[in-house]
C-alpha cells in the first residue's frame, strides 16, 4: 500500500522533502507496520488476480467431493458442504470483504471530513448541531444499528458498504473538527484571509491539507473496523448473501459442522484476523510516523 | 459544578431525543412500516388496513405521530412485541439480567487483567513483556469476536469437553452456583478479551505519565517501598482518567455482548435482538436500540460526573 507515501506527499509545497523523510523513517522503523503492509499488499494482489490464482471456480458445486478435509487430493484447504473448493472461495471472498472494507472507509472518511470541517469552520449553531448528531451516532451501539439497517434494506455489496460507511464516520468527524480548530488559530490562516482567500479556497487549500495526518490514521483504522463489521453482519446472515462468498458469510453455518468439518470454521476466521491485524498495525505505524504526539 | 451538571444533562437529553428520532424514522422506513405485522400477511384487505391506520392515527402528520409515540415512551409504553404480544419493556426486562451478568463479569475480568498488564508494561517499558503485551493487545482487537467464540467452543467444548457450548445453566437441574459459573467461563472469556486491550493500553500510558511526576519521585526518595509507590501514589492517579473509559466502552460492550450471546446461545438482550430481527419484530428492535442508547448515555454521564468529583483538578466551565 502506498498510503504512507501518499500521506506525506500531501504536505504542501517546499516542505515536502524535509518533512517526508523523518515520517517515512519512523514508519519503516515500525517493523510490525511493515509486516502488515506486506501482508495487505499480498492480500490485495490475491484479490485483484483472483481469477488467475484461484485453483478452481469458487461457485462450482460437486456433491461427490463434499466435506473433503484439507490436503486431500486436489483440495489444499478442503471443500465445503456443497463440495466447493474452500481455498478458491477464500480468495474470491477476499475480493468482496476487502472491497467493502476499503469502500466503506472512503464513505466514512468523506462524510466524517465534511461534517468535521463544516462544524469547525462554521462554528456556532452548525457546530452544536453537527456535534450532537455525532454524539447520537456514538451512543447507538453500531452493531445494533448495522443489523437493523441491513435487515431493512435488500442486502448487496453496495448497500452493505453504504450502511457500514454511514455508521462509522463519527470518530473521523471529531478528529477533523479538533484538528481544524487548531489550524484555524495559526497565523498563516490569518494571512490567507487577509490576502482575500474565499471560504472554499481556505478550506480546500489550507485547512484540509493540514488535517490529513489524523484523517489518514483514522481512515486506516476504519478499513479494519469495516472489514470486521462486514464479517459480523454477514456471519449473522444479514450481510453479503450466498452464493457470493465473503469471509464473514463463510462462517455463517460453520458452527453446525464443528464435528464433521472444523476446517470450515478455522480458515475464514484466520483470513479476517490476518487482514484486520495487518491493517491495524499499518494504522499504528502511520500514527507513529505522522503524528508522534498522538502516541498511546 | 451545578452549571456543568446542567449542561451535561441538557446535552444528554438532546442526544436522547436524537436517538428516539432515529428509531422513529427507522420504524417508518422499515418494510411494512408500523403495521408490518398486518401488511406482511394476506389476512387483511386494503380497506381494513386503511381503517386501522386511521384508528391508530397513522394517517396523521409524522411530527404529530412522533410526539405521541415519544410521550408513550416516557410513560413506559414502548409498544407490544409482534411475536408474543407482551409489552416490549417487559420482554427486555426479562433478558436484561442475563446481559448484565455477562457484561459485569467480563468487565471485571478485563479490568483485572488489563490493569495488571498495563502496570507491568509501564514498569518494564520496552521489555519483551511490554512488546508482547502491546502486540497482543493489537491482535486481540483484530480477532472477530464471534470467531473467537466459535474457536473457544470448538477447542474447549467440542474437542476437550471442558466447558458447556452454550446456555446459562444446565437444563432440568436444580440451581447450582458452580454450574452457573461453569457456563459463564466461555462467554466471559470471549467478551472479556474484547475489552482487555483498551484497559491495558490506557493503564500503561496513564502509568507512564504519572511514574515520572515529582510526587512519585518524592515518595521514592522518602523511602516508600516500591510496591506501595506503584499502587498508592502512581496507580491511584493513573486510574482516574480510566473512569471515563468504562463509559466510553459501553457501546462496545453491548455490541460484543450481542455477538457473544448469539454464539453461546446466552439468554440476554443481544440474542433477543438477533432473534427478533428474524421475526421483523420492530417494536422490540426499536425498544432494544433505544434502551441500549439510554444506558450508554447515562453511563457516559455518570462516568464524566464521577471523573469530575474524583479529580479535583478538573475545572467546571
Amino acid at each position: 500500500m502506498s498510503a504512507p507515501a501518499a500521506a506525506a506527499v500531501r504536505v504542501p509545497g517546499g516542505l515536502r522533502a524535509r518533512r517526508m523523510s523523518p515520517a517515512v523513517a519512523r514508519f519503516t522503523r515500525h517493523r510490525l507496520a511493515i509486516l502488515g503492509a506486506a501482508a495487505v499488499v499480498v492480500l490485495l494482489l490475491t484479490a485483484i488476480f483472483a481469477p488467475d490464482i484461484a485453483p478452481r471456480n469458487p461457485l462450482y458445486i460437486d456433491l461427490v467431493v463434499r466435506f473433503t478435509p484439507p490436503l486431500h487430493g486436489a483440495f489444499v484447504l478442503g471443500t465445503d458442504p456443497l463440495g466447493r473448493d474452500l481455498l478458491s472461495r477464500l480468495i474470491y471472498a477476499g475480493r468482496i470483504s476487502l472491497t467493502v472494507g476499503f469502500s466503506a472507509m472512503l464513505v466514512s472518511a468523506v462524510v466524517g471530513t465534511a461534517v468535521g470541517t463544516l462544524a469547525a469552520y462554521r462554528g456556532g449553531a452548525v457546530d452544536s448541531v453537527f456535534m450532537r448528531v455525532t454524539d447520537v451516532g456514538f451512543s447507538l451501539p453500531s452493531i445494533f444499528l448495522l443489523l437493523l439497517l441491513a435487515a431493512f434494506i435488500p442486502p448487496s455489496v453496495l448497500s452493505i458498504t453504504l450502511i457500514i460507511g454511514l455508521t462509522s464516520w463519527m470518530a473521523t468527524a471529531r478528529l477533523v473538527r479538533g484538528q481544524i480548530l487548531t489550524v484555524l488559530k495559526l497565523d498563516f490562516i490569518e494571512a490567507a484571509r487577509a490576502g482575500g482567500a474565499s471560504d472554499l479556497r481556505l478550506v480546500l487549500r489550507h485547512l484540509l491539507p493540514n488535517s490529513t495526518a489524523p484523517v489518514v490514521v483514522a481512515a486506516t483504522l476504519n478499513v479494519a473496523d469495516a472489514i470486521l463489521a462486514e464479517s459480523y453482519v454477514s456471519f449473522l446472515g444479514y450481510g453479503i448473501q450466498p452464493p457470493l462468498a465473503s469471509w464473514g458469510n463463510m462462517l455463517n453455518n460453520a458452527q453446525s459442522y464443528f464435528v464433521s468439518a472444523p476446517w470450515l470454521a478455522v480458515f475464514p476466521g484466520l483470513m479476517i484476523t490476518l487482514a484486520v491485524t495487518s491493517i491495524n498495525f499499518i494504522g499504528d505505524g502511520l500514527r507513529d510516523a505522522l503524528d508522534p504526539r498522538l502516541k498511546i | 459544578m451545578g452549571r456543568y451538571l446542567m449542561r451535561r444533562l441538557l446535552q444528554g437529553g438532546a442526544v436522547l431525543v436524537g436517538v428516539t428520532v432515529i428509531a422513529f424514522a427507522l420504524l417508518h422506513l422499515a418494510p411494512g412500516g408500523p403495521l408490518a405485522m398486518y401488511t406482511l400477511t394476506t389476512s387483511m384487505g386494503a380497506e381494513d388496513l386503511a381503517r386501522i391506520s386511521h384508528e391508530l392515527g397513522l394517517d396523521q402528520p409524522l411530527p404529530v405521530q412522533y410526539a405521541r409515540w415519544a410521550a408513550n415512551l416516557v410513560h413506559g409504553d414502548w409498544g407490544r412485541s409482534y411475536r408474543d404480544s407482551r409489552p416490549v419493556l417487559v420482554d427486555i426486562a426479562d433478558r436484561l439480567p442475563g446481559t448484565v451478568e455477562l457484561m459485569l463479569a467480563s468487565l471485571l475480568l478485563a479490568i483485572g487483567i488489563g490493569v495488571a498488564v498495563g502496570i507491568l508494561g509501564a514498569l518494564r517499558r520496552y521489555s519483551i513483556f511490554d512488546y508482547l503485551a502491546t502486540t497482543g493487545a493489537m491482535v486481540s482487537l483484530s480477532i472477530p469476536t464471534f470467531w473467537f467464540g466459535l474457536m473457544m467452543i470448538f477447542v474447549f467444548s467440542v474437542t476437550l469437553g471442558w466447558i458447556p457450548s452454550g446456555d446459562m445453566y444446565s437444563l432440568g437441574r436444580p440451581f447450582s452456583l458452580v454450574d452457573r459459573l461453569h457456563h459463564l467461563v466461555g462467554p466471559v472469556t470471549v467478551l472479556g478479551l474484547v475489552l482487555v486491550a483498551p484497559w491495558s493500553r490506557y493503564t500503561r500510558s496513564g502509568m507512564l505519565e504519572v511514574l515520572y511526576q515529582d510526587y512519585v519521585r518524592t515518595a521514592r526518595a522518602k523511602g516508600v517501598p516500591a510496591p506501595r509507590v506503584v499502587v498508592q501514589h502512581a496507580l491511584r492517579n493513573a486510574l482516574i482518567p480510566l473512569l471515563t473509559l468504562a463509559g466510553v466502552q459501553l457501546p462496545m460492550l453491548f455490541g460484543g455482548a450481542l455477538v457473544t450471546e448469539t454464539v453461546f446461545s446466552w439468554p440476554g438482550m443481544g440474542r433477543f435482538f438477533v432473534d427478533s430481527l428474524g421475526y421483523r419484530d420492530y417494536p422490540v428492535l426499536m425498544g432494544i436500540l433505544i434502551f441500549t442508547a439510554v444506558l450508554v448515555i447515562l453511563g457516559n454521564l455518570l462516568a464524566d460526573l464521577l471523573y469530575a468529583v474524583v479529580d479535583p483538578r478538573i475545572r467546571f466551565g
